[in-house]
Protein backbone atom coordinates (compact mmCIF):
# COMPACT_ATOMS: atom_id res chain seq x y z
CA UNK A 1 0.00 0.00 0.00
CA UNK A 2 0.85 3.30 -1.01
CA UNK A 3 1.46 6.56 1.50
CA UNK A 4 0.91 8.67 -2.13
CA UNK A 5 -0.06 8.10 -5.59
CA UNK A 6 2.21 9.58 -8.18
CA UNK A 7 0.62 10.04 -12.02
CA UNK A 8 -0.72 11.51 -14.70
CA UNK A 9 -3.48 13.69 -15.95
CA UNK A 10 -3.92 14.77 -19.15
CA UNK A 11 -6.86 16.95 -21.00
CA UNK A 12 -6.64 15.36 -24.04
CA UNK A 13 -5.86 18.09 -26.56
CA UNK A 14 -4.98 17.91 -30.05
CA UNK A 15 -3.04 20.79 -30.48
CA UNK A 16 0.03 21.69 -33.57
CA UNK A 17 3.40 20.90 -32.58
CA UNK A 18 4.92 24.56 -33.07
CA UNK A 19 8.60 23.13 -33.77
CA UNK A 20 7.11 21.32 -36.83
CA UNK A 21 3.79 22.57 -38.03
CA UNK A 22 2.37 19.39 -37.66
CA UNK A 23 -0.80 18.00 -36.47
CA UNK A 24 -1.95 14.92 -35.08
CA UNK A 25 -4.83 13.20 -36.53
CA UNK A 26 -7.50 12.01 -33.96
CA UNK A 27 -6.55 8.18 -34.75
CA UNK A 28 -2.68 8.94 -34.52
CA UNK A 29 -3.39 11.34 -30.91
CA UNK A 30 -5.88 8.77 -29.39
CA UNK A 31 -3.36 5.82 -29.70
CA UNK A 32 -0.59 8.17 -28.07
CA UNK A 33 -2.55 8.58 -25.11
CA UNK A 34 -2.79 4.55 -25.09
CA UNK A 35 0.45 4.03 -25.52
CA UNK A 36 1.37 6.99 -23.11
CA UNK A 37 -0.95 5.69 -20.32
CA UNK A 38 -0.04 1.85 -20.41
CA UNK A 39 3.24 3.86 -20.00
CA UNK A 40 3.14 5.22 -17.57
CA UNK A 41 2.51 1.92 -15.62
CA UNK A 42 5.60 0.95 -17.11
CA UNK A 43 7.70 3.56 -15.23
CA UNK A 44 6.32 2.92 -12.21
CA UNK A 45 3.57 5.56 -11.87
CA UNK A 46 0.71 4.90 -9.92
CA UNK A 47 -2.24 7.02 -11.56
CA UNK A 48 -3.55 7.82 -15.06
CA UNK A 49 -6.71 10.52 -15.04
CA UNK A 50 -8.13 11.43 -18.26
CA UNK A 51 -10.21 14.27 -18.92
CA UNK A 52 -13.55 14.86 -20.43
CA UNK A 53 -14.38 17.29 -23.25
CA UNK A 54 -17.07 17.62 -26.12
CA UNK A 55 -15.58 19.90 -28.36
CA UNK A 56 -12.51 20.05 -30.83
CA UNK A 57 -9.75 19.79 -30.34
CA UNK A 58 -10.39 17.43 -27.47
CA UNK A 59 -10.97 13.81 -28.40
CA UNK A 60 -12.07 12.48 -25.30
CA UNK A 61 -16.00 13.09 -25.20
CA UNK A 62 -16.08 9.06 -23.77
CA UNK A 63 -13.25 8.08 -20.62
CA UNK A 64 -14.96 5.00 -19.32
CA UNK A 65 -14.55 3.36 -22.66
CA UNK A 66 -10.81 4.49 -22.97
CA UNK A 67 -10.34 3.53 -19.29
CA UNK A 68 -12.00 0.17 -19.48
CA UNK A 69 -9.51 -0.64 -22.80
CA UNK A 70 -6.59 0.29 -20.65
CA UNK A 71 -7.90 -1.40 -17.26
CA UNK A 72 -7.49 -4.68 -19.83
CA UNK A 73 -3.98 -3.88 -20.48
CA UNK A 74 -2.59 -3.05 -17.70
CA UNK A 75 -2.21 -4.79 -13.80
CA UNK A 76 -1.22 -2.06 -11.29
CA UNK A 77 -2.44 1.46 -13.10
CA UNK A 78 -5.32 3.15 -11.17
CA UNK A 79 -7.77 4.55 -13.81
CA UNK A 80 -9.38 8.04 -12.91
CA UNK A 81 -10.43 11.06 -14.80
CA UNK A 82 -9.93 14.88 -14.63
CA UNK A 83 -12.55 15.73 -14.65
CA UNK A 84 -16.14 13.82 -15.20
CA UNK A 85 -18.83 16.19 -15.65
CA UNK A 86 -21.08 16.16 -13.21
CA UNK A 87 -23.30 18.83 -14.27
CA UNK A 88 -23.95 17.91 -17.85
CA UNK A 89 -23.93 13.77 -17.29
CA UNK A 90 -26.74 12.47 -16.36
CA UNK A 91 -25.77 11.14 -12.94
CA UNK A 92 -27.47 7.27 -13.54
CA UNK A 93 -24.98 6.77 -16.71
CA UNK A 94 -22.22 8.01 -14.43
CA UNK A 95 -23.20 5.22 -11.99
CA UNK A 96 -23.46 2.75 -14.26
CA UNK A 97 -20.56 3.56 -16.23
CA UNK A 98 -17.96 3.67 -13.33
CA UNK A 99 -19.40 0.69 -11.19
CA UNK A 100 -19.46 -1.31 -14.73
CA UNK A 101 -15.42 0.17 -14.79
CA UNK A 102 -14.98 -1.11 -11.11
CA UNK A 103 -15.93 -4.76 -12.44
CA UNK A 104 -13.93 -4.63 -15.26
CA UNK A 105 -10.56 -3.28 -13.70
CA UNK A 106 -10.70 -5.04 -10.46
CA UNK A 107 -11.47 -1.77 -8.70
CA UNK A 108 -8.89 -0.10 -10.23
CA UNK A 109 -10.74 2.75 -10.54
CA UNK A 110 -11.89 6.14 -8.71
CA UNK A 111 -13.07 9.68 -10.78
CA UNK A 112 -12.43 13.16 -10.18
CA UNK A 113 -15.77 15.39 -10.20
CA UNK A 114 -15.65 18.78 -12.10
CA UNK A 115 -18.39 21.28 -13.13
CA UNK A 116 -17.16 21.91 -16.69
CA UNK A 117 -16.30 25.91 -17.82
CA UNK A 118 -17.29 25.26 -22.00
CA UNK A 119 -20.16 27.21 -22.17
CA UNK A 120 -21.90 25.23 -25.08
CA UNK A 121 -21.60 22.37 -23.50
CA UNK A 122 -24.08 22.99 -21.60
CA UNK A 123 -27.25 23.77 -23.71
CA UNK A 124 -25.45 20.96 -25.66
CA UNK A 125 -26.75 18.52 -23.16
CA UNK A 126 -30.07 20.30 -22.42
CA UNK A 127 -28.55 22.41 -19.13
CA UNK A 128 -27.75 26.37 -17.86
CA UNK A 129 -24.31 26.98 -17.03
CA UNK A 130 -25.73 29.35 -14.72
CA UNK A 131 -27.20 26.19 -12.92
CA UNK A 132 -23.75 24.84 -12.46
CA UNK A 133 -23.15 24.45 -8.91
CA UNK A 134 -26.77 23.49 -7.78
CA UNK A 135 -26.34 20.52 -11.17
CA UNK A 136 -23.26 20.01 -9.45
CA UNK A 137 -24.87 19.49 -6.16
CA UNK A 138 -27.88 17.67 -6.96
CA UNK A 139 -26.57 15.38 -9.19
CA UNK A 140 -23.99 14.57 -6.90
CA UNK A 141 -26.64 13.81 -4.16
CA UNK A 142 -28.10 11.40 -6.30
CA UNK A 143 -25.21 9.73 -7.87
CA UNK A 144 -23.89 9.14 -4.21
CA UNK A 145 -27.35 7.01 -3.29
CA UNK A 146 -27.16 5.14 -6.59
CA UNK A 147 -24.37 3.91 -5.34
CA UNK A 148 -25.26 3.12 -1.40
CA UNK A 149 -28.84 2.07 -2.06
CA UNK A 150 -30.22 -0.74 -3.96
CA UNK A 151 -33.95 0.21 -4.41
CA UNK A 152 -33.71 4.63 -4.77
CA UNK A 153 -36.84 6.67 -5.46
CA UNK A 154 -35.86 9.83 -5.78
CA UNK A 155 -37.07 13.58 -7.07
CA UNK A 156 -35.11 16.73 -7.93
CA UNK A 157 -34.67 19.49 -9.94
CA UNK A 158 -32.92 19.02 -13.06
CA UNK A 159 -33.33 15.31 -14.00
CA UNK A 160 -36.91 13.30 -14.49
CA UNK A 161 -37.64 11.47 -11.29
CA UNK A 162 -37.04 8.03 -9.94
CA UNK A 163 -39.20 5.22 -8.75
CA UNK A 164 -37.68 1.91 -7.59
CA UNK A 165 -34.45 2.23 -9.61
CA UNK A 166 -31.50 -0.07 -9.05
CA UNK A 167 -28.35 1.15 -10.61
CA UNK A 168 -26.69 -1.63 -12.32
CA UNK A 169 -24.07 -3.64 -11.87
CA UNK A 170 -23.67 -2.80 -8.20
CA UNK A 171 -20.47 -1.19 -6.97
CA UNK A 172 -17.76 -3.58 -6.68
CA UNK A 173 -17.82 -5.33 -3.04
CA UNK A 174 -20.70 -3.34 -2.59
CA UNK A 175 -18.18 -0.25 -2.00
CA UNK A 176 -18.35 2.60 -3.91
CA UNK A 177 -15.53 4.70 -5.97
CA UNK A 178 -13.52 7.27 -4.45
CA UNK A 179 -14.71 10.34 -5.71
CA UNK A 180 -12.64 13.89 -5.64
CA UNK A 181 -14.22 16.96 -5.95
CA UNK A 182 -12.16 19.37 -8.30
CA UNK A 183 -12.60 22.95 -8.27
CA UNK A 184 -10.64 25.96 -8.92
CA UNK A 185 -12.26 28.90 -7.13
CA UNK A 186 -15.57 27.55 -5.69
CA UNK A 187 -16.05 27.44 -1.93
CA UNK A 188 -19.00 25.37 -2.80
CA UNK A 189 -17.65 22.84 -4.47
CA UNK A 190 -14.94 22.28 -1.04
CA UNK A 191 -17.83 22.58 0.80
CA UNK A 192 -19.60 19.26 -1.22
CA UNK A 193 -16.35 17.60 -0.78
CA UNK A 194 -15.79 18.21 3.32
CA UNK A 195 -19.79 17.20 3.54
CA UNK A 196 -19.17 13.92 1.85
CA UNK A 197 -16.04 13.03 3.01
CA UNK A 198 -14.85 12.69 -0.43
CA UNK A 199 -11.34 13.44 -1.60
CA UNK A 200 -10.47 17.67 -2.81
CA UNK A 201 -8.15 17.79 -5.99
CA UNK A 202 -6.81 21.48 -6.52
CA UNK A 203 -5.63 21.84 -10.69
CA UNK A 204 -3.54 23.87 -8.76
CA UNK A 205 -1.44 24.29 -12.53
CA UNK A 206 -2.67 27.91 -13.04
CA UNK A 207 -3.06 29.89 -9.97
CA UNK A 208 -0.59 31.15 -7.72
CA UNK A 209 -0.04 28.98 -4.77
CA UNK A 210 -1.95 30.78 -1.82
CA UNK A 211 -5.45 30.64 -3.57
CA UNK A 212 -4.86 27.13 -3.87
CA UNK A 213 -3.80 27.31 -0.13
CA UNK A 214 -7.04 28.58 1.07
CA UNK A 215 -9.24 27.08 -0.77
CA UNK A 216 -7.20 23.47 0.48
CA UNK A 217 -7.54 24.97 4.26
CA UNK A 218 -10.95 25.86 3.76
CA UNK A 219 -11.68 22.25 2.50
CA UNK A 220 -9.64 20.74 5.23
CA UNK A 221 -11.79 22.89 8.32
CA UNK A 222 -15.06 21.75 6.95
CA UNK A 223 -14.16 18.01 6.72
CA UNK A 224 -12.93 17.97 10.24
CA UNK A 225 -16.42 20.14 11.54
CA UNK A 226 -18.45 17.69 9.37
CA UNK A 227 -16.70 14.42 11.67
CA UNK A 228 -14.43 12.61 9.36
CA UNK A 229 -11.75 13.03 11.22
CA UNK A 230 -9.19 16.07 11.49
CA UNK A 231 -8.29 18.52 9.20
CA UNK A 232 -4.84 16.79 8.69
CA UNK A 233 -6.81 13.95 7.50
CA UNK A 234 -8.51 15.39 4.78
CA UNK A 235 -7.53 13.50 1.22
CA UNK A 236 -6.10 16.30 -1.00
CA UNK A 237 -4.93 15.88 -4.51
CA UNK A 238 -2.88 18.41 -5.93
CA UNK A 239 -1.86 18.83 -9.93
CA UNK A 240 1.53 19.64 -11.43
CA UNK A 241 3.60 20.18 -14.31
CA UNK A 242 7.11 19.73 -15.08
CA UNK A 243 9.50 19.40 -18.04
CA UNK A 244 13.25 17.57 -17.19
CA UNK A 245 16.26 17.56 -19.28
CA UNK A 246 19.34 16.38 -17.89
CA UNK A 247 20.03 19.56 -18.08
CA UNK A 248 18.15 22.51 -16.84
CA UNK A 249 18.64 24.96 -19.81
CA UNK A 250 18.11 21.93 -22.29
CA UNK A 251 15.22 21.77 -20.59
CA UNK A 252 14.23 25.72 -20.68
CA UNK A 253 15.38 25.84 -24.57
CA UNK A 254 13.19 22.52 -25.54
CA UNK A 255 10.16 23.72 -23.90
CA UNK A 256 9.81 26.96 -24.55
CA UNK A 257 8.29 26.82 -28.32
CA UNK A 258 5.50 25.01 -26.27
CA UNK A 259 4.75 26.82 -23.67
CA UNK A 260 4.42 29.72 -25.90
CA UNK A 261 2.03 28.38 -27.89
CA UNK A 262 0.23 26.27 -24.81
CA UNK A 263 -3.38 26.67 -25.82
CA UNK A 264 -4.27 27.61 -21.78
CA UNK A 265 -1.13 30.16 -20.93
CA UNK A 266 0.76 31.10 -24.86
CA UNK A 267 1.11 33.95 -25.30
CA UNK A 268 0.81 35.41 -22.06
CA UNK A 269 3.60 35.61 -19.31
CA UNK A 270 6.86 34.38 -19.94
CA UNK A 271 8.13 30.87 -19.13
CA UNK A 272 10.10 32.09 -16.14
CA UNK A 273 7.15 34.33 -14.69
CA UNK A 274 4.42 31.59 -15.14
CA UNK A 275 7.24 28.78 -13.56
CA UNK A 276 7.14 31.31 -10.69
CA UNK A 277 3.87 31.98 -10.23
CA UNK A 278 2.74 28.24 -10.29
CA UNK A 279 3.97 24.71 -9.82
CA UNK A 280 5.20 24.23 -13.60
CA UNK A 281 9.11 23.29 -12.99
CA UNK A 282 10.77 22.99 -16.29
CA UNK A 283 14.51 22.17 -15.52
CA UNK A 284 16.57 19.19 -14.23
CA UNK A 285 15.20 16.30 -12.08
CA UNK A 286 16.48 17.08 -8.83
CA UNK A 287 14.70 20.76 -9.52
CA UNK A 288 11.95 19.04 -9.81
CA UNK A 289 12.38 17.26 -6.98
CA UNK A 290 12.81 19.90 -4.93
CA UNK A 291 9.94 21.80 -6.04
CA UNK A 292 7.62 19.06 -5.46
CA UNK A 293 9.33 17.84 -2.33
CA UNK A 294 7.86 21.19 -0.70
CA UNK A 295 4.46 21.24 -1.71
CA UNK A 296 3.33 19.54 1.88
CA UNK A 297 4.93 22.77 3.60
CA UNK A 298 1.87 24.87 1.59
CA UNK A 299 -0.65 22.18 1.48
CA UNK A 300 0.04 19.84 4.29
CA UNK A 301 0.42 16.41 3.89
CA UNK A 302 -1.37 14.75 1.28
CA UNK A 303 -2.25 11.94 -1.06
CA UNK A 304 -2.33 12.60 -4.56
CA UNK A 305 0.08 14.16 -7.10
CA UNK A 306 -0.54 14.37 -10.50
CA UNK A 307 1.49 15.99 -13.29
CA UNK A 308 -0.10 17.21 -17.32
CA UNK A 309 3.07 16.01 -19.05
CA UNK A 310 1.94 15.61 -22.67
CA UNK A 311 -0.11 18.71 -23.66
CA UNK A 312 0.38 21.48 -25.89
CA UNK A 313 1.74 19.52 -28.81
CA UNK A 314 4.85 17.67 -27.25
CA UNK A 315 5.17 14.54 -29.43
CA UNK A 316 5.04 11.05 -28.20
CA UNK A 317 8.64 10.18 -27.83
CA UNK A 318 9.49 13.28 -25.56
CA UNK A 319 6.13 12.71 -23.75
CA UNK A 320 7.69 8.44 -22.98
CA UNK A 321 11.03 10.64 -22.22
CA UNK A 322 9.28 12.48 -20.00
CA UNK A 323 8.18 9.60 -18.30
CA UNK A 324 11.11 7.61 -17.92
CA UNK A 325 12.55 10.70 -15.65
CA UNK A 326 9.76 11.17 -14.06
CA UNK A 327 8.57 7.09 -12.98
CA UNK A 328 13.00 6.69 -13.25
CA UNK A 329 14.15 9.30 -11.11
CA UNK A 330 12.03 11.81 -9.83
CA UNK A 331 8.73 9.84 -8.10
CA UNK A 332 11.17 7.28 -6.43
CA UNK A 333 12.76 10.19 -4.40
CA UNK A 334 9.58 11.86 -3.97
CA UNK A 335 8.42 9.04 -2.63
CA UNK A 336 11.15 8.51 -0.05
CA UNK A 337 11.50 12.23 0.73
CA UNK A 338 7.34 12.89 1.73
CA UNK A 339 7.43 9.36 3.85
CA UNK A 340 9.95 11.11 6.20
CA UNK A 341 7.93 12.83 8.93
CA UNK A 342 4.68 12.12 7.46
CA UNK A 343 2.56 12.10 10.05
CA UNK A 344 1.12 8.67 11.68
CA UNK A 345 -2.49 10.30 11.56
CA UNK A 346 -1.66 11.18 7.62
CA UNK A 347 -4.40 8.83 5.76
CA UNK A 348 -2.93 6.82 2.82
CA UNK A 349 -4.30 7.46 -0.58
CA UNK A 350 -7.56 4.93 -1.16
CA UNK A 351 -8.09 2.90 -2.82
CA UNK A 352 -10.38 0.08 -3.60
CA UNK A 353 -8.54 -1.99 -0.98
CA UNK A 354 -8.72 0.43 1.58
CA UNK A 355 -12.46 1.38 1.09
CA UNK A 356 -13.59 -2.37 1.21
CA UNK A 357 -11.51 -2.72 4.66
CA UNK A 358 -12.93 -0.02 5.91
CA UNK A 359 -16.48 -1.06 5.08
CA UNK A 360 -16.14 -4.13 6.44
CA UNK A 361 -14.89 -2.97 9.58
CA UNK A 362 -17.56 -0.05 10.32
CA UNK A 363 -20.07 -3.20 9.54
CA UNK A 364 -18.07 -5.48 12.35
CA UNK A 365 -18.13 -3.05 14.53
CA UNK A 366 -22.11 -2.23 13.82
CA UNK A 367 -22.54 -6.11 14.48
CA UNK A 368 -21.13 -5.87 17.55
CA UNK A 369 -23.01 -2.66 19.38
CA UNK A 370 -25.91 -5.18 17.84
CA UNK A 371 -24.59 -8.39 19.53
CA UNK A 372 -23.73 -6.21 22.83
CA UNK A 373 -27.10 -4.67 22.50
CA UNK A 374 -29.44 -7.59 21.78
CA UNK A 375 -27.03 -9.21 25.11
CA UNK A 376 -28.57 -6.37 27.60
CA UNK A 377 -32.20 -6.87 26.13
CA UNK A 378 -31.61 -10.18 27.11
CA UNK B 1 -16.01 53.94 12.72
CA UNK B 2 -12.61 55.50 12.33
CA UNK B 3 -12.25 58.92 11.12
CA UNK B 4 -10.24 57.12 8.37
CA UNK B 5 -11.31 56.92 4.55
CA UNK B 6 -9.41 55.06 1.90
CA UNK B 7 -9.99 56.02 -2.21
CA UNK B 8 -8.22 54.74 -4.71
CA UNK B 9 -7.80 56.53 -7.82
CA UNK B 10 -7.94 54.28 -11.29
CA UNK B 11 -5.67 56.45 -14.20
CA UNK B 12 -5.63 54.75 -17.36
CA UNK B 13 -3.78 57.44 -19.34
CA UNK B 14 -0.90 56.25 -21.63
CA UNK B 15 1.36 59.07 -21.46
CA UNK B 16 3.75 59.84 -19.20
CA UNK B 17 2.87 62.62 -17.98
CA UNK B 18 -0.60 62.25 -18.83
CA UNK B 19 -3.92 65.21 -18.96
CA UNK B 20 -5.62 61.70 -17.83
CA UNK B 21 -3.48 61.26 -14.24
CA UNK B 22 -3.77 65.32 -14.01
CA UNK B 23 -7.50 65.23 -13.70
CA UNK B 24 -7.45 62.86 -11.55
CA UNK B 25 -5.29 64.02 -9.20
CA UNK B 26 -7.25 67.01 -9.30
CA UNK B 27 -10.37 65.14 -8.41
CA UNK B 28 -8.79 62.99 -5.63
CA UNK B 29 -7.42 66.31 -4.08
CA UNK B 30 -11.05 67.91 -4.44
CA UNK B 31 -12.11 65.02 -2.51
CA UNK B 32 -9.83 64.98 0.33
CA UNK B 33 -10.25 68.85 0.84
CA UNK B 34 -14.02 67.98 1.11
CA UNK B 35 -13.57 65.03 3.36
CA UNK B 36 -10.81 67.58 5.73
CA UNK B 37 -13.28 70.17 5.67
CA UNK B 38 -15.96 67.62 7.76
CA UNK B 39 -12.75 66.10 10.04
CA UNK B 40 -12.46 63.09 7.95
CA UNK B 41 -8.53 61.77 6.58
CA UNK B 42 -8.56 60.42 3.40
CA UNK B 43 -5.55 58.15 1.99
CA UNK B 44 -5.16 58.11 -1.25
CA UNK B 45 -4.03 55.21 -3.68
CA UNK B 46 -2.95 55.61 -7.01
CA UNK B 47 -3.37 52.94 -9.86
CA UNK B 48 -1.54 53.56 -12.90
CA UNK B 49 -2.88 51.00 -15.14
CA UNK B 50 -0.20 51.53 -17.78
CA UNK B 51 1.99 50.28 -15.27
CA UNK B 52 0.09 47.22 -14.93
CA UNK B 53 -0.68 46.54 -18.56
CA UNK B 54 1.40 43.68 -19.35
CA UNK B 55 -0.79 41.59 -16.21
CA UNK B 56 -3.94 42.87 -17.14
CA UNK B 57 -3.02 41.26 -20.44
CA UNK B 58 -1.55 38.09 -18.84
CA UNK B 59 -4.88 38.04 -16.41
CA UNK B 60 -7.04 38.08 -19.57
CA UNK B 61 -5.29 35.05 -20.80
CA UNK B 62 -4.62 33.01 -17.66
CA UNK B 63 -7.35 33.94 -15.91
CA UNK B 64 -5.33 34.07 -13.00
CA UNK B 65 -3.58 38.04 -11.10
CA UNK B 66 -0.06 38.29 -11.31
CA UNK B 67 0.98 39.23 -7.86
CA UNK B 68 1.24 43.21 -8.13
CA UNK B 69 -1.91 43.76 -10.01
CA UNK B 70 -3.62 41.35 -7.74
CA UNK B 71 -2.27 43.58 -4.86
CA UNK B 72 -3.66 46.28 -7.14
CA UNK B 73 -7.21 44.61 -7.24
CA UNK B 74 -7.24 44.20 -3.72
CA UNK B 75 -6.46 47.66 -2.35
CA UNK B 76 -9.28 48.79 -4.97
CA UNK B 77 -11.79 46.55 -3.70
CA UNK B 78 -11.09 47.15 -0.15
CA UNK B 79 -11.43 51.19 -0.57
CA UNK B 80 -14.42 53.34 0.65
CA UNK B 81 -14.34 55.10 -2.65
CA UNK B 82 -12.92 54.96 -5.78
CA UNK B 83 -12.33 57.71 -8.77
CA UNK B 84 -12.03 56.64 -12.46
CA UNK B 85 -10.73 58.45 -14.94
CA UNK B 86 -9.89 57.32 -18.59
CA UNK B 87 -8.82 59.03 -22.09
CA UNK B 88 -12.08 58.51 -24.42
CA UNK B 89 -10.49 56.14 -27.70
CA UNK B 90 -12.75 55.83 -30.35
CA UNK B 91 -15.99 56.94 -28.99
CA UNK B 92 -15.36 55.41 -25.52
CA UNK B 93 -13.32 54.25 -22.25
CA UNK B 94 -9.64 52.65 -23.70
CA UNK B 95 -9.26 49.41 -23.97
CA UNK B 96 -6.73 49.24 -21.43
CA UNK B 97 -9.71 50.46 -18.84
CA UNK B 98 -12.04 47.98 -20.39
CA UNK B 99 -9.32 45.16 -19.68
CA UNK B 100 -8.60 46.43 -16.10
CA UNK B 101 -12.74 46.32 -15.36
CA UNK B 102 -13.11 43.04 -17.00
CA UNK B 103 -10.33 41.44 -14.76
CA UNK B 104 -12.30 42.18 -11.82
CA UNK B 105 -14.70 40.09 -10.32
CA UNK B 106 -18.05 41.14 -11.23
CA UNK B 107 -18.78 42.02 -7.01
CA UNK B 108 -16.06 43.88 -6.56
CA UNK B 109 -17.32 47.27 -7.07
CA UNK B 110 -20.79 46.60 -6.05
CA UNK B 111 -22.30 49.73 -3.51
CA UNK B 112 -19.19 51.23 -4.46
CA UNK B 113 -18.93 54.81 -4.44
CA UNK B 114 -17.64 55.93 -7.53
CA UNK B 115 -16.83 59.10 -9.30
CA UNK B 116 -15.98 59.12 -13.19
CA UNK B 117 -13.87 61.28 -15.09
CA UNK B 118 -12.34 61.30 -18.49
CA UNK B 119 -10.48 63.00 -20.81
CA UNK B 120 -10.32 63.69 -24.73
CA UNK B 121 -8.76 66.38 -27.47
CA UNK B 122 -11.96 67.76 -27.85
CA UNK B 123 -15.63 68.74 -25.98
CA UNK B 124 -17.16 66.50 -28.62
CA UNK B 125 -16.74 63.09 -26.83
CA UNK B 126 -17.79 64.70 -23.26
CA UNK B 127 -20.90 62.53 -23.72
CA UNK B 128 -18.86 59.09 -23.47
CA UNK B 129 -19.22 59.47 -19.84
CA UNK B 130 -23.15 59.19 -19.76
CA UNK B 131 -23.14 56.27 -22.55
CA UNK B 132 -20.40 54.43 -21.80
CA UNK B 133 -18.96 54.63 -18.60
CA UNK B 134 -21.84 55.18 -16.21
CA UNK B 135 -24.06 52.13 -17.99
CA UNK B 136 -20.55 49.85 -17.25
CA UNK B 137 -20.62 50.49 -13.61
CA UNK B 138 -24.20 50.52 -13.00
CA UNK B 139 -23.77 46.94 -14.68
CA UNK B 140 -21.48 46.57 -11.70
CA UNK B 141 -23.77 47.71 -8.84
CA UNK B 142 -21.36 50.97 -8.46
CA UNK B 143 -22.74 53.65 -6.83
CA UNK B 144 -22.01 56.87 -9.31
CA UNK B 145 -22.04 59.97 -8.41
CA UNK B 146 -24.25 61.86 -10.70
CA UNK B 147 -21.74 64.48 -11.83
CA UNK B 148 -18.83 63.30 -13.78
CA UNK B 149 -16.03 65.43 -15.27
CA UNK B 150 -14.73 65.50 -19.05
CA UNK B 151 -11.76 67.71 -19.46
CA UNK B 152 -10.71 68.30 -23.15
CA UNK B 153 -7.60 69.77 -23.58
CA UNK B 154 -9.07 73.73 -24.02
CA UNK B 155 -10.16 73.25 -20.20
CA UNK B 156 -6.78 72.89 -19.29
CA UNK B 157 -6.04 76.43 -20.73
CA UNK B 158 -9.56 78.48 -19.51
CA UNK B 159 -11.10 79.70 -16.39
CA UNK B 160 -14.31 78.05 -17.26
CA UNK B 161 -17.65 78.84 -19.83
CA UNK B 162 -20.66 78.65 -17.72
CA UNK B 163 -22.93 79.55 -21.10
CA UNK B 164 -21.11 76.43 -22.11
CA UNK B 165 -22.02 74.15 -19.99
CA UNK B 166 -26.02 74.63 -18.32
CA UNK B 167 -25.31 75.42 -14.95
CA UNK B 168 -21.85 73.63 -15.18
CA UNK B 169 -19.20 75.88 -14.34
CA UNK B 170 -15.76 75.38 -15.62
CA UNK B 171 -13.36 72.62 -15.21
CA UNK B 172 -12.55 73.95 -11.31
CA UNK B 173 -16.23 74.28 -10.79
CA UNK B 174 -17.30 70.24 -12.17
CA UNK B 175 -14.51 69.10 -10.09
CA UNK B 176 -15.48 70.64 -6.60
CA UNK B 177 -18.91 69.34 -7.36
CA UNK B 178 -18.54 66.15 -8.36
CA UNK B 179 -15.71 65.93 -5.28
CA UNK B 180 -18.62 67.15 -3.14
CA UNK B 181 -20.52 64.49 -4.17
CA UNK B 182 -18.44 61.63 -3.95
CA UNK B 183 -16.98 62.95 -0.10
CA UNK B 184 -20.53 62.88 1.01
CA UNK B 185 -20.77 59.00 0.10
CA UNK B 186 -17.48 58.09 0.60
CA UNK B 187 -18.12 59.79 4.52
CA UNK B 188 -20.56 57.22 5.17
CA UNK B 189 -18.75 54.31 3.80
CA UNK B 190 -17.72 51.46 5.92
CA UNK B 191 -16.58 49.06 2.93
CA UNK B 192 -12.69 49.25 3.90
CA UNK B 193 -13.27 48.41 7.32
CA UNK B 194 -15.35 45.40 6.76
CA UNK B 195 -14.36 41.85 6.81
CA UNK B 196 -14.42 40.34 3.80
CA UNK B 197 -14.43 36.02 3.52
CA UNK B 198 -14.02 35.40 0.54
CA UNK B 199 -15.27 31.08 1.21
CA UNK B 200 -18.75 32.67 2.11
CA UNK B 201 -21.19 30.29 0.75
CA UNK B 202 -24.79 31.75 -0.48
CA UNK B 203 -26.95 32.31 1.69
CA UNK B 204 -29.40 29.00 1.95
CA UNK B 205 -26.63 26.78 0.31
CA UNK B 206 -26.78 23.42 1.11
CA UNK B 207 -24.29 20.68 0.17
CA UNK B 208 -26.60 17.75 -0.68
CA UNK B 209 -28.68 20.40 -2.57
CA UNK B 210 -32.64 21.58 -2.06
CA UNK B 211 -35.80 20.03 -3.33
CA UNK B 212 -36.23 16.39 -2.82
CA UNK B 213 -32.33 15.85 -3.41
CA UNK B 214 -31.71 13.82 -0.20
Amino acid sequence: MSQMQFGIFTVSDITEDPTTGRTLSEAEKIQDTLTIAQHAEEVGLDVFALGEHHNPPFWSSSPTTTLAYLAAKTTTLQLSTATTLITTNDPVKIAEDFAMLQHVSGGRVDLMLGRGNTGPVYPWFGQDIREGIPLAIEHYALLHRLWREDVVDWQGRFRTPLQGFTSTPRPLDGVAPFVWHGSIRSPEIAEQAAYYGDGFFANNIFWPAEHYQKLIGYYRQRFEHYGHGTAAQAIVGLGGQAFMRKNSQDAVDEFRPYFDNAPVYGHGPSLEDFSAMTPLTVGSPQQVIDRYAGMRDLFGDYQRQLFLMDHAGLPLKTVLEQLDILGGEVVPVLRKELAVNRPAETPDAPTHESLVAAARAADALEAAVAASEFAEVK
Amino acid sequence: MTDTRTITVVSAGLSQPSSTRLLADRLAQATTARLAADGVTAEVHVIELRDLAQDITNNLLTGFAAPRLAAAIEQLTASDGAIFVTPIFTTSYSGLFKSFIDVLDPDALSGMPVLLGATGGTERHSLALEYAMRPLFSYLHAAVVPTTVYAASSDWGSTGDAAAYAGGGGLPERIDRAAGELAALVRDSDRASRVRDPFALPDGFSPVGGFGAQ
